[in-house]
């Protein structure tokens, strides 16, 4: 049982005249957190529906928990627990009923199943509730019987769709901490996709995908550290005059990226006062400065030439944030 | 035990789900018509609800129609209009019960719970056979309480008739849930339900001899009556409750005149044969087209 969580090889996907997914290579561990990032449109849900042999492949292989997608479909759903991006409960049925229908369509033991049962609500705090029909849960009480209902039938990879859409920040960190706690008491692998980017820091590793390929696959801190550096952002009175004199005095190309000349250096912080002296010596007014450390957002940015807000709003390549707020001003 | 495990691993052995057999896809689908019982009991307006329909079918038009005919001077013979509506207006019951049992699963699609269903390592014809049974036990259900009444309208409290009434009520909503089944698997909105009951179950009711004997009609009415599958479902019910009334045989010749393929009078056994085999292919269509949307 050495074969890792998630294996895939040379996948593809076509849909008529659309590739949506052009030949991806990936390998998750077992028991680990993986995240999935990626704009709108990039083949991130074709993927994943793959994984749950939910859409077969065009090419390629991918295997689950050892186990061909294909040639072993019911084998995989077996091994799997799957939330998806809509809710799938029953509402008239209660908590407790929807997690009995589960484990009987999922063919769990019935001498362990009422044990497991608590056991899952517990995890995820629902076990006073488990008597009340659905149609009375909060979004995020929803969200956290689906994950109970996942995790059912003690699977061995546990896939989320979006786990988060929709809920407030508050019930997200929630639901962050029981999958914390999950993986605290049992062996079992997350494959989560997200658009938020303070979730994708909770991941082991994170892969990037951007127009049906994968761009980036590493941990949170190595992908940031590729990134590399601070950004240091000026908007100045003269834009011109300010680049021409950043490379001059320092070596360094900047560029004007939404509206203000921006920088990468190791060390922003200390490059600022610098910076400041020689666009002073060379007459260029300087209005406003910010400094941001490499973020999850700017690996995003990196790679697919959007930032993880704009892709969350579905709106596409777009003002970056750091932008926007200089801009308010 | 022999040796010390982590107790997480040793619950997540314990619980490991079996490989798929018929024990599995068995419990799925006693699992999927649980779920039906345990909505359908939830549901009482439902159940008041539907008895309204066959109720006034014969009571009001039994009674008024009846009238009419005695008025005209028209006889009805040994039989009262009522008693001849009655194994009818079963059927009629059956047919709107089961039908929106069937086509119901256009809210499971809605709410996202036939997704829940369909993911799950069990074949699609395991969900939808738990499913037409549910819905066809409700179907029947309903009819006991109809057959209740039986004796209002002159019809024998016979044990032997109610069984064999079940029986083929049971056989009828399993057949009628297929359709609406097959109906439903494109649908993706349920306002377009209420169209569909108007435009296909509406029309099987009228063509099916559940409100009027299928001797003397004319050519059209004839074949459009003997396409319908949902005649050669009610007429066997016509069958059992005539069998006990103790009609005279110009009576039975008049009410009961069975169906008729040219001069091949058929058979009840032969009509049975045939709703099994009208179900097993319409729920055989329903996994099939339910399949390839998903």
């Amino acid at each position: 049982m050495d074969a890792a969580a998630v294996e895939v090889h040379g996948l593809t996907k076509r849909y008529g005249e659309v590739e949506a997914v052009r030949g991806i290579d990936l390998e998750v561990a077992r028991g680990e957190t993986f995240g999935f990032l990626g704009p709108n449109g990039a083949g991130k849900s074709t993927t994943i529906n793959i994984l749950c042999t939910l859409v077969e492949p065009t090419s390629g292989t991918a295997a689950v928990a050892g186990l061909d997608v294909v040639a072993d479909r019911a084998a995989v759903r077996r091994r799997i627990g799957l939330v998806f991006q809509e809710p799938t409960l029953d509402g008239p049925m209660s908590g407790e009923q929807n997690l009995r229908f589960h484990g009987e369509l999922y063919g769990v033991d019935r001498r362990t199943a009422a044990a497991r049962r608590e056991e899952v609500l517990r995890t995820v705090g629902l076990f006073d509730r488990r008597k009340d029909p659905v149609s009375t849960y909060s979004g995020g009480m929803r969200r956290r019987l689906e994950i109970a209902r996942g995790l059912l039938h003690s699977p061995q990879v546990l896939f989320l769709d979006e786990p988060t859409i929709g809920l407030d920040p508050q019930t997200r960190a929630s639901i962050w901490d029981y999958l914390a706690r999950l993986h605290e008491t049992q062996p079992i692998t997350v494959f989560v996709t997200t658009h938020y980017m303070d979730e994708a820091e909770h991941c082991d590793r994170i892969a990037i995908m951007n127009e049906g390929r994968l761009v980036a696959l590493d941990t949170p801190e190595a992908l940031k550290a590729q990134v590399g550096a601070d950004r240091v952002a000026v908007n100045t009175e003269d834009d011109a005059a300010a680049i021409a004199a950043v490379r001059r005095e320092f070596g360094l190309d900047a560029a004007v990226r939404e509206g203000a000349v921006t920088v990468s250096v190791p060390w922003g912080a200390e490059f600022v006062p610098r910076l400041f002296a020689a666009l002073t010596a060379e007459g260029v007014g300087v209005r406003s400065v910010a400094v941001t450390r490499p973020s999850l957002d700017d690996v995003f940015l990196a790679h697919t030439g959007t930032t993880l807000r704009d892709a969350e709003a579905g709106r596409g390549p777009s003002l970056h944030p750091m932008a926007m707020r200089m801009r308010g001003r | 035990m022999t040796q010390l495990e982590d107790p997480a691993s040793l619950r997540v052995e314990a619980v490991r789900v079996p490989q798929s057999g018929l024990v599995t896809e068995a419990r799925a689908a006693a699992v999927v018509w649980q779920r039906e019982m345990i909505r359908f009991l939830k549901d009482r307006t439902r159940i008041l609800s539907s008895l309204a329909q066959p109720l006034l079918f014969l009571f009001v038009l039994g009674s008024g129609l009846g009238s009419l005919l005695a008025s005209a001077g028209g006889r009805s013979g040994g039989v009262a209009l009522p008693t001849f509506l009655f194994p009818g207006v079963l059927a009629i019951s059956v047919l709107f019960t089961a039908a929106f049992s069937g086509i119901s699963i256009v809210w499971d699609r809605e709410f996202g719970f036939l997704r829940e269903m369909l993911v799950a390592p069990v074949s699609t014809t395991s969900i939808l056979v738990g499913k037409a049974v549910g819905g066809a036990t409700v179907a029947t259900l309903q009819c006991v309480l109809l057959l209740a009444l039986a004796g209002l309208v002159g019809v024998p409290y016979d044990p032997l008739m109610f069984l064999e009434l079940l029986c083929l009520i049971f056989l009828m909503a399993f057949m009628i849930c297929s359709l609406g089944l097959m109906l439903a698997a494109r649908l993706k909105q349920v306002q377009t339900a209420m169209p569909m009951v108007q435009l296909i179950i509406t029309p099987l009711m009228f063509l099916s001899g559940a409100l009027f004997p299928l001797g003397n009609l004319p050519v059209w009415l004839t074949v459009l009556t003997h396409v319908n599958p949902m005649t050669y479902a009610v007429e066997p019910l016509r069958h059992v409750v005539f069998a006990r009334l103790g009609a005279a045989p110009a009576d039975l010749a008049r009410y009961d005149p069975g169906i008729r393929w040219g001069a091949f009078v058929v058979p009840t056994w032969l009509e049975i044969v045939l709703t099994i085999v009208f179900s097993v292919v319409l729920l055989a269509l329903a996994v099939g087209r339910f399949r390839r949307t998903e």
